[in-house]
C-alpha cells in the first residue's frame, strides 16, 4: 500500500475540516459583529424619550414615537388583511384541494411570491393604489405589507395543516361532523401553534420592510394616525436619518435599528421555540 | 361533536323537521366555507397577476419611447429624459454574482460542518444563529454597511489592494480608482453575508436527507469524511443544493435597502469593482419618490419589471429543482 496516498488523503480531509470550521466561525462572527455594533451605537440612545417624543428636526432632541406608532398601525392592519386570506388559502390547499391542480399552481406561485423582491410589490401597490388616489397614504403601506404577509401565511398554514394526522379528520367525519366544522374545530386547533408561528414569522418579515413603504406610505415628520395621509414608519425613518448628515439623526437611526432588530429577533426566536415545543410533544 | 355542530348551526334540537333544517344549514355552511377558502387560494394567483399587469402597464410608456434600446443604453438622464437600463442591470447582475461566488463556498462549508463535523448538541444552536442572520432586516445591513463596513473597507482593504495590483495587467483595472469605501465590491460583500443563511439552511436540509446507508457504505470502504461528503453527499444532493443557491441568488438580485446604502448610486458601468455603481432596486428606491414626469416614473417601473422577470425566472428554476429533490426524497 502506498503510504503517501494515505497521507495526502488525510491531509485533504484535515484541510476540508479546517475550512468548514473556519467558515462557520466567520459566519457566527458576522452575526456577533452586527449585533455588537448595533448595541454599541444604539444602546446609548435607548431611553424613555425614544418612545414618547416625535422625530425631531435636525439639532433638536426627540424620539421615534410617530415612527413606532406608524409601524405598529401598518403592521397590525397588514396582519388583519393578509393573515385571514393567507390562512384560508392555506386551508384550501391542505384540506379541500390537497391533490388538485389549482393547489400545485398556487403553491408554486406562492413560493415565488414568498421570495419575490418586495420593492416590486411596492411598485404594484403604487400603481393600483397610490396613483389613483393621488397621494401617498398609510393604508397603501398597510396593503403592501399585507401582500407580503399572505405568502408566509399560506405556506405555514398549508404545512401545518398537512401535519395534522388524518385519523383526527376521519374520527370527526365518522361521527358526522361536516367538513367545514371539522376544519375549524379540529384541524385549526391541532395546527394552532404552527399557525401562530407563521404569524410571528410574518410580523418579523414585514416589520423591517423598508423599500415598498418608501413609495406607498412615504414618511411623516409628525404624529399621524390618519390612514389617508402619509404615515411614518420605523424603517423609513431609519433610512432617512441614517443618510442624513446630522449626527443626532444618525444616532436616532441606530437606536431605531436596534429596536427593530431586537423585536424581529425576539419574534423569530419565539416562533422557533413554539415549533420546537410542538415537535417535542 | 354533534353538540358542536348544532351550536354552530344555531338551531335548537326538536324533532325530525328541525333535524333536516340543521343538516341543510350545515351543508350550506360547508359549501360556503369551501368557496371562501378556494377564492382565497385564487386570490394568491390574482396578486401575482396584478403585479405583472400593473408593471406591464406602468412600463409601457417607457418601452414605447425607447423600445428595446432601453435594455442596451447606459445613459440615465432625468434632465433630458433619456433613460437606459444597462447600468442598473449590470450592477444587479455583477453584485449578485460576486455575492454568490463568496457565499456559495461559505454556505456549503457551514452546511457540511453542521451535518458532518459538528457535535450533535451544538448543531441546533449554531443552525439557529446562522438563520438569525437571515432574520435581520435588510435595512440593518444597510446602516451597518454604511457606517461600519464601508469605512473599514475604505481604510484597511482598498488601499493595500490597489497598491498591490497597480501593475498587474487585468487586476489593475479591476481594482482601480480611489478608495471610496462604498461601491460594487462592498455591496457584493454585504449581499454575500445576507444570502449566506439561505444557502446554508437549504443545503443543510438536503444534506440531512441523504440516506445514512449511503454514507455508511462509503465509510465502510475506508473513505475519509471529506471524500464521503464530496463524492457521496454532494452528488446525491446536487439538485437541491443548486435549488438553494438559486433561491439565494433570487434574494440577492432583489435585495434593496442594504445595497442602496453602500452601492454609491452612480449610473455608469465601470470596470473597477471599487467604483460606485447602481442596481435596479437601488435605483428605484432612491429615485422613485423624486421622479417627476411620467416618462421618468415609467422608466423606473420598467426597471422593476425587468427585475421581476429576472427574479421570477431564477426563483422558478429554484423551486422546480427543490420540488424535484423533495419528490425524490419523499
Amino acid at each position: 500500500m502506498d503510504a503517501s496516498l494515505y497521507a495526502s488523503r488525510r491531509r485533504r480531509n484535515v484541510i476540508a475540516a479546517v475550512a468548514s470550521y473556519a467558515a462557520t466561525f466567520v459566519g457566527l462572527t458576522w452575526l456577533a459583529l452586527i449585533l455588537g455594533v448595533l448595541f454599541w451605537h444604539g444602546f446609548g440612545g435607548l431611553s424613555l424619550r425614544v418612545f414618547t417624543e416625535m422625530t425631531p428636526p435636525p439639532g433638536a432632541v426627540g424620539g421615534l414615537l410617530n415612527a413606532i406608532v406608524g409601524s405598529l398601525i401598518m403592521t397590525g392592519l397588514a396582519l388583519l388583511i393578509g393573515a385571514p386570506i393567507g390562512i384560508l388559502a392555506g386551508t384550501y390547499m391542505a384540506e379541500y384541494g390537497r391533490h388538485s391542480h389549482l393547489t400545485s399552481i398556487v403553491r408554486f406561485i406562492n413560493d415565488i411570491l414568498l421570495s419575490a423582491p418586495s420593492i416590486v410589490v411596492g411598485l404594484f401597490i403604487y400603481y393600483v393604489m397610490v396613483r389613483p388616489m393621488g397621494h401617498f397614504s398609510g393604508i397603501a403601506g398597510a396593503v403592501v405589507l399585507s401582500v407580503l404577509v399572505i405568502p408566509v401565511m399560506v405556506r405555514t398554514t398549508e404545512d401545518m395543516l398537512t401535519l395534522v394526522p388524518d385519523t383526527l379528520r376521519e374520527a370527526a367525519a365518522s361521527i358526522g361532523l361536516p367538513r367545514s366544522l371539522m376544519i375549524r374545530q379540529i384541524a385549526y386547533r391541532a395546527a394552532r401553534a404552527g399557525i401562530i408561528t407563521g404569524l410571528l414569522l410574518a410580523v418579523a418579515r414585514i416589520s423591517g420592510e423598508t423599500a415598498p413603504l418608501l413609495f406607498t406610505a412615504l414618511n411623516n415628520q409628525f404624529f399621524s394616525t390618519d390612514l389617508n395621509a402619509p404615515m411614518s414608519s420605523l424603517p423609513a425613518v431609519i433610512f432617512q436619518f441614517a443618510l442624513s448628515p446630522y449626527k443626532d439623526w444618525q444616532d436616532l437611526a441606530w437606536t431605531g435599528a436596534l429596536i427593530i432588530t431586537l423585536a424581529v429577533l425576539a419574534m423569530s426566536i419565539m416562533a422557533r421555540s413554539l415549533t420546537r415545543a410542538r415537535k417535542a410533544s | 361533536m354533534v353538540d358542536v355542530a348544532w351550536r354552530e348551526a344555531g338551531v335548537s334540537v326538536q324533532g325530525v323537521a328541525e333535524r333536516a333544517k340543521v343538516l341543510n344549514k350545515l351543508r350550506t355552511g360547508d359549501i360556503v366555507f369551501h368557496r371562501i377558502t378556494k377564492s382565497a387560494a385564487v386570490s394568491v394567483l390574482v396578486v401575482l397577476g396584478g403585479v405583472i399587469v400593473s408593471l406591464l402597464l406602468g412600463a409601457l410608456p417607457a418601452f414605447q419611447e425607447f423600445g428595446f434600446g432601453f435594455l442596451t443604453t447606459e445613459s440615465w438622464n432625468p434632465v433630458t429624459e433619456k433613460f437606459g437600463a444597462l447600468a442598473p442591470i449590470y450592477g444587479t447582475v455583477i453584485t449578485s454574482l460576486i455575492a454568490m461566488l463568496i457565499a456559495v463556498p461559505f454556505g456549503l462549508m457551514i452546511a457540511m460542518f453542521l451535518t458532518e463535523l459538528c457535535p450533535i448538541w451544538l448543531r441546533r444552536p449554531i443552525g439557529i444563529a446562522i438563520e438569525l442572520l437571515a432574520g435581520i432586516p435588510s435595512i440593518i445591513y444597510g446602516i451597518w454597511g454604511l457606517f461600519v463596513f464601508a469605512p473599514f473597507i475604505q481604510q484597511y482593504v482598498q488601499p493595500p489592494v490597489i497598491a498591490t495590483f497597480e501593475n498587474a495587467p487585468v487586476l489593475s483595472t479591476l481594482f482601480a480608482g480611489p478608495p471610496f469605501g462604498i461601491g460594487i465590491l462592498t455591496a457584493s460583500l454585504i449581499l454575500a453575508i445576507m444570502v449566506l443563511p439561505f444557502i446554508t439552511s437549504v443545503s443543510r436540509d438536503v444534506f440531512d436527507a441523504v440516506p445514512p446507508v449511503l454514507k455508511e457504505a462509503a465509510y465502510g470502504l475506508g473513505w475519509t469524511q471529506w471524500e464521503v461528503w464530496r463524492y457521496v453527499v454532494l452528488p446525491f444532493t446536487r439538485i437541491g443544493v443548486i435549488g438553494g443557491v438559486m433561491l439565494g441568488l433570487g434574494r440577492a438580485l432583489g435585495e434593496t435597502m442594504a445595497v442602496t446604502f453602500v452601492i454609491g448610486n452612480a449610473h455608469r458601468i465601470s470596470a473597477s469593482l471599487f467604483a460606485p455603481g447602481t442596481t435596479i432596486s437601488a435605483t428605484i428606491a432612491n429615485e422613485f419618490t423624486e421622479a417627476v414626469g411620467d416618462l421618468y416614473t415609467s422608466s423606473l417601473i420598467a426597471l422593476g419589471l425587468i427585475l421581476f422577470i429576472i427574479t421570477f425566472i431564477v426563483l422558478a428554476i429554484a423551486r422546480y429543482l427543490l420540488l424535484r429533490i423533495n419528490r425524490r426524497i419523499g
